[in-house]
């Protein structure tokens, strides 16, 4: 609607604006930066400290600055349409390719141990990001359906993998008992946090949950007696085929499958146990959406006392959308202790929380889609960069800012309704509710 | 309006308190079954607060609100929670400014009004994550009834659009509608006919007369449009600073000296006089 204003009003190029504002962004690149690149301290020939000023790294620094000032205001209002520059029919094959794009991705999520069969990297990496999309897929729940911001989602996926790791290491129980338990124990954690946190939203909301994930971590790091404190618990069992251990023995799985024994046969097992665990959060989340607990998950997010004078109780409503995003966080953590062997409250920082966050909002609160694309684009993006450690934070940070400008409601921002009466159409992102409010 | 009539809604003595502000003082009436109560009065008379005392968004600070079903079975509202209001005691509401879920659909909107029988046929999800038939026909079952309040709101063709992309007049009739789908026995509208052009104020007077005929269901109404409110109201309750000043029909209302005062103000060697009526 803001558009269709701006039009008529535009000027023509406004050469004399776009220098000054140039300039205006050089200035302040010159602020920022001329102690922080200008000059260094280095240790002179007599090993007293000395200034030495690194002018044209300055310089350098203001005249991108500039540049980057100068475009920016020439382009300023000038919406860059590149849509418009695409031809009809390519459009329409994408718009095709998009709608198969889930499936191409799953077909290839379900086919990549048979191709990367020999490239243990690409399958230990290929784990990794499955766990991702389950713990992102885990969190949409919480964040991107019910609207209400977590920060201390790591917490459930340190109660999966310590329940498993505690109760496989002291009683000796088997993975799959221990799996819907170790979720069970996250949803209990789930609801724990959702009663306190009950009448709070947004900002609020988000402290408490963030305060939640480190009390978590700190308790598991401190309880010496039952965690082993900083050091972890290790010796945790490793899963086995359904009872039949992975391993070089007669009754092991390659024996009694007739194969020629190969570590990668548990690799290759763990792939696919988090491929089916992440596709069970996948199937449960998108039934969710359809059945009146999702549908009022969402009107929560949309607006909270509409939803009480419909006959909600928002209570149980909040409560439940905490404890189904906590027990899939729990059954991925239960995974990663299995896949480890040995867990330690390091794995469990406050890092993570924000890195399974930072993929949902990209991949674009609510969407499945959008999450899983985004898990693979973010892990695979850290690893690509993994050569240049020094500059991965700084990569990272400027991708995000610039997604953030480009598609500040992710990449797949649509929100496709739960029901019908007549053909199928998707809400456009600018009339759904975010998350923070 | 005899006394003999049937009251679905009784307040008695209701006053809410703000710190120090009284927001409604000692306010009494009653509202019968079947039909149209309007409250009416300047900005600012309290109108809204004792909706929210009624749909238990405030808890009362003094007296007691008591709504009957045609069954008999009475609940006291100042007792219960908001959501069991909307839940038990079938009191539906809309909000003055209106809080539709923007981002779903129209048709999702009513389904989420339908959320507790929903709920309950889906087995409190179990069976509805199964995929049982029970749930299946329930939810074709609630989109029948969501299809027939869109077709009586005259908004069935925009079902699948989201609810924010409605033209203003438009989210107010799916407000209503929405409403109607949680099967109230009193419906509270908080001026539902706020921002529509004549027009459509008349269709919406044409839709509240239809509902109060062939669903017996009973309105309570804020309304600041007296073309609303003198066409369609059974009884007319006036506020003013909390207080309650005419209680009538719509016809005596529009004669009643303290109503005038309170809304065109009075002469200044008159004040004294009115003051002392009201009992200011």
């Amino acid at each position: 609607m803001s558009q269709a204003l701006e039009i008529p009003s535009r000027p023509a190029i406004d050469l004399f604006g776009a220098l000054k504002s140039g300039a205006l962004a050089a200035i302040v690149a010159f602020g920022l930066f001329s102690l922080l690149i200008g000059v260094r301290t280095d240790q002179g020939p007599t090993g007293a400290l000395q200034i030495e000023p690194r002018l044209i790294a300055l310089g350098v620094i203001c005249a991108v600055a500039f540049v980057g000032g100068f475009a920016r205001a020439l382009l300023a209002g000038e919406r860059l349409d590149f849509a418009s520059y695409v031809p009809e029919q390519i459009k329409v094959a994408a718009a095709q390719v998009g709608r198969y794009f889930g499936l191409a991705l799953l077909a290839f999520a379900l086919i990549e141990p048979v191709i990367f069969y020999n490239n243990r990297y690409i399958l230990d990496l290929g784990i990794l990001v499955l766990t991702y999309v389950m713990l992102g897929w885990g969190l949409n729940i919480v964040v991107g359906l019910a609207g209400l911001l977590d920060l201390g989602y790591v917490a459930f996926y340190a109660v999966g993998a310590y329940s498993y790791a505690l109760l496989a290491t002291s009683f000796g129980w088997s993975f799959w008992i221990c799996l819907p338990i170790a979720g069970f124990l996250a949803a209990c954690w789930g609801v724990m946090l959702g009663f306190p946190v009950l009448r709070l939203r947004g900002d609020y909301l988000a402290i408490v949950t963030l305060a939640f994930g480190e009390i978590i971590r700190l308790v598991l790091l401190n309880w010496q007696s039952l965690t082993g404190g900083p050091n972890g618990v290790s010796g945790i069992p490793r899963p086995s085929f359904f009872g039949i251990p992975f391993a070089d023995e007669e009754n092991g799985f390659a024996a009694t499958f007739g194969l020629e024994y190969s570590p990668t046969h548990r690799v290759v097992f763990l792939y696919y146990l988090i491929l089916a665990l992440a596709l069970v959060t996948n199937w449960v989340t998108l039934r969710l959406r359809r059945l009146p607990i999702g549908r009022a998950w969402e009107a929560l997010r949309e607006d909270e006392i509409a939803c009480r004078s419909l006959g909600i109780n928002t209570t149980t409503t909040k409560l439940t959308a905490f404890a189904m995003g906590a027990m899939f966080g729990g059954i991925a953590g239960s995974f990663f202790a299995t896949r480890q062997g040995f867990i330690s409250p390091e794995s469990f920082t406050f890092s993570e929380s924000a890195l399974v966050l930072a993929i949902v909002v990209l991949g674009g609160m609510g969407s499945q889609l959008g999450v899983a694309v985004a898990a693979f684009a973010m892990l695979g993006a850290f690893e690509l960069f993994r050569e240049f450690s020094q500059y991965r934070m700084l990569v990272f940070g400027l991708a995000m800012v610039l997604i953030m400008i480009w598609r500040p409601r992710g990449l797949v921002a649509t929100r496709t309704p739960s029901v019908f009466l007549g053909k199928f159409k998707e809400v456009p992102a600018e009339a759904v509710a975010e998350a923070r409010q | 309006m005899s006394a003999s009539a049937d009251p679905i809604l009784n307040v008695e003595h209701l006053s809410m308190h703000f710190g120090g502000l009284i927001a409604v003082d000692d306010l009494s009436f009653a509202a019968q079954r079947g039909h149209i109560t309007a409250l009416i009065g300047p900005n600012g008379a309290g109108k809204t607060t004792v909706f929210n005392c009624i749909t238990g968004f405030y808890h009362p600070s003094v007296g007691m609100i008591r709504l009957a079903h045609a069954d008999g079975t009475t609940y006291l509202l100042e007792r219960l929670l908001d959501f069991r209001i909307a839940k038990l005691a079938r009191v539906a509401r809309t909000f003055q400014n209106i809080r539709l879920f923007a981002g779903m659909t129209v048709l999702e909107n009513l389904l989420v009004a339908q959320h507790n029988p929903l709920m309950r046929a889906s087995g409190l999800t179990v069976l509805g994550l199964l995929g049982l038939s029970v749930y299946r026909h329930a939810e074709s079952a609630a989109i029948d009834k969501a299809k027939f309040w869109l077709d009586r709101v005259g908004l069935i063709r925009r079902a699948d659009d989201p609810a924010g992309d409605l033209p203003y007049g438009e989210q107010r009739r799916v407000e209503i509608a929405r409403a109607m789908c949680t099967d109230p026995v009193l419906l509270c509208l908080d001026e539902p006919a706020a921002g529509l052009n004549p027009r459509e104020s008349a269709e919406l007077n044409e839709l509240l007369l239809g509902m109060r005929a062939e669903h017996k269901t009973s309105i309570l109404l804020i309304e600041h449009d007296m073309s609303v409110v003198m066409g369609i109201s059974d009884r007319v309750v006036v506020l003013d600073y909390g207080v309650k000043i005419f209680d009538g029909t719509a016809a005596d209302v529009r004669n009643d000296p303290k109503v005038i005062a309170a809304y065109l103000g009075v002469e200044d060697e008159e004040v004294e006089q009115v003051e002392a009526e009201v009992g200011l």
